[in-house]
């Protein structure tokens, strides 16, 4: 996913030399072509997130497009004040691009779990949050918020995630995408975990069980509009996500479902159930483990059928 | 106007602001006129006709809570009405007490949370650098600031990329919020700490000194970012409020607002 991101990163900065890129010191190996095509708009801010971050903000501040990079937790919530007071109030035209959403570096242990990183910026006015699932998806949301004029956060996994679209999109990412039709149990995903979502609606399929599967490649502004529609046809959504069920994906639905009128779906949120990562292992072990794997959605949404 | 005449009518407006709003820091903002006068008449390059003008000398206030100076220098040289200074803490107003730039022309940036503008600053200098565009950048932050990690982060950063378009402008009066900064968290020698991050270092002896401060700002060189120390006094020019950690927090009215003001009036230039 990163190196999709990254080279066409490389094709929009060809063509707009407004385009800059700051690293955390991270990206070994993955930035070079950056760097060797534009050695005067690329800058490595070394281990220092929260310079990198204003600094990023006082380039941005009029005509420039600046790209922060680094992992995890680092260019978001560990200099999570430049990202509000610099970036996001000042509306500066900054996009945050993390490596290593949920468990993609699940063997790290928790420091390098992004497990709340999307609740926290989504309570920040002004930023836009992407959470694409597979390569294709990185590369439409890298176009989508380079045109945006101001802060975008986007969520990425790591690398070799599996191909869940064949070829570009051109479909609009702040659009939910509607993967699957069925009835009684609609599933909602974001981000790499989509995958295990689509497998486990294929199983579904094939045992002759038919339910719903959307794909919000956008967290924020979230599609209000899809929503309405799936809580009018269905009678539950399940929500998956590589996130604490807390403020991300299943959070923002349940507020958009709260304040519907009358008879709509219940939610139920799959997902960290409030916890911390205490146990490493590879994303496949620690998604079975926390129970959000496609044999734990299968299992959820045969309950619900009962 | 000259600078001092420019430092007078800052003073003079500060004071009534914040007698009229019950605002604090007023210690904090008679230390840092001097230096913003100095700039506002006799070092940046501005127009108050076009406070947005590409090629414009910048000037971020990191240290925000000193926005009172920021905002008199700037309705003094006539970037707004100065009618407008009344609207300092009124509800619904845009003038807040930590200096912001929403909806007030010529404020570079909105601050309040210490060392914050100043990796701002930064940006914007080496933002500047890359575009070829000839002007320079200043950041004035607080010497308690200095103890804020992101300071060092970006001295770090400015040395590294060269960053000579650059200056930061210290304001050590030595004292911060809880007592004298020694006492607080003892920043030791200044000078040292910035040499050693591969600054050019100038220390201003009395950084209320107009003519000092202005020979600083010639001293700039063509390779590194620059660090002024200015060794200025607390609640600079109301007696008693010079070095007086009182003055961090009271606004002055009946007799301290009258003998501020009769202080002043002895002072014109």
């Amino acid at each position: 996913m990163r190196n999709h991101l990254v080279e066409e990163l490389v094709n929009l900065a060809q063509k707009d030399k407004h385009i800059f890129l700051l690293t955390g010191d991270l990206g070994y190996g993955v930035l070079d072509d950056f760097a060797s095509k534009f050695p005067d708009r690329f800058f490595n801010a070394g281990i220092s997130e929260q310079n990198m971050t204003a600094v990023a903000a006082g380039m941005a501040l009029d005509k420039n497009t600046v790209y922060t990079y680094s992992i995890g937790n680092f260019p978001g919530m560990r200099c999570l004040e430049q990202v509000r007071n610099d970036i996001c109030y000042h509306n500066s035209n900054v996009k945050i691009v993390v490596v290593g959403g949920g468990f993609a570096y699940g063997q790290l242990g928790m420091s390098h779990h992004a497990t709340e990183d999307i609740a926290i910026m989504r309570a920040l006015p002004n930023m836009r949050i992407y959470s694409p699932a597979d390569p294709m998806e990185a590369i439409e949301v890298l176009r989508r918020a380079n045109e945006v004029k101001g802060p975008c956060y986007i969520r990425l996994g790591k690398g070799k995630e599996p191909e869940l679209h064949p070829e570009l999109l051109e479909y609009d990412v702040e659009k939910a995408m509607m993967l699957h039709e069925g009835q009684m149990v609609c599933i909602i995903a974001t981000g790499s975990i989509l995958g295990e979502a689509k497998k486990a609606v294929e199983q579904l399929h094939s045992e002759g069980v038919e339910i719903g599967l959307y794909n919000f490649i956008t967290l924020k502004p979230i599609d209000k509009e899809a929503i309405k529609s799936i809580a009018a046809k269905y009678d539950y959504i399940l929500t998956v996500e590589e996130h604490n069920i807390i403020g991300g994906l299943g959070g923002s639905i349940g507020e958009e479902l709260a304040e519907l009128p009358g008879h709509r779906a219940s939610l139920i949120r799959l997902g960290l159930q409030d916890v911390y990562t205490s146990i490493v292992g590879s994303q496949e072990y620690l998604r079975s483990y926390y129970e959000m794997s496609s044999e734990h959605i299968i299992k959820k949404v045969k309950e619900l059928l009962q | 106007m000259n600078s001092l005449e420019l430092a007078w009518n800052m003073r003079k407006d500060a004071i009534e602001m914040v007698h009229a709003s019950h605002a604090s820091h007023i210690g904090a903002v008679l230390s840092v006129i001097d230096i913003i006068a100095v700039l506002y008449t006799d070092i940046l390059n501005i127009d108050p006709q076009k406070p947005d003008m590409d090629t414009r000398d910048r000037l971020v206030l990191s240290k925000g809570h000193a926005g009172i100076a920021i905002y008199t220098a700037l309705a003094e040289c006539g970037f707004f009405p100065k009618e407008e200074l009344k609207k300092y803490y009124i509800d619904g107003s845009v003038y807040s007490g930590h200096v912001s730039s929403k909806g007030i022309p010529g404020v570079e940036l909105s601050t309040g949370s210490l060392g914050h503008g100043v990796g701002v600053a930064c940006g914007i200098a080496l933002a500047a650098k890359q575009a070829g565009v000839q002007n320079h950048v200043f950041a004035v932050i607080g010497d308690g600031e200095c103890e804020e990690g992101s300071v060092w982060e970006m001295a770090l950063f400015a040395n590294r990329y060269q960053l000579s378009n650059f200056t930061v402008i210290v304001d050590h009066n030595k004292m911060q919020a809880m007592g004298s900064c020694d006492d607080v968290m003892a920043l030791g020698n200044l000078l040292d700490k910035w040499r050693a991050f591969g600054w050019n270092v100038v220390n201003v002896a009395d950084g209320n000194n107009h003519d000092q401060l202005r020979e600083a700002f010639c001293k700039k060189k063509t390779k590194a970012p620059n660090v002024i120390i200015a060794n200025t006094t607390k609640g600079k020019g109301i007696s008693f409020m010079e070095n007086s950690l009182l003055w961090h927090y009271r606004d002055p009215q009946g007799e301290f607002y009258e003998n501020a003001i009769k202080e002043l009036e002895e002072k014109r230039p």
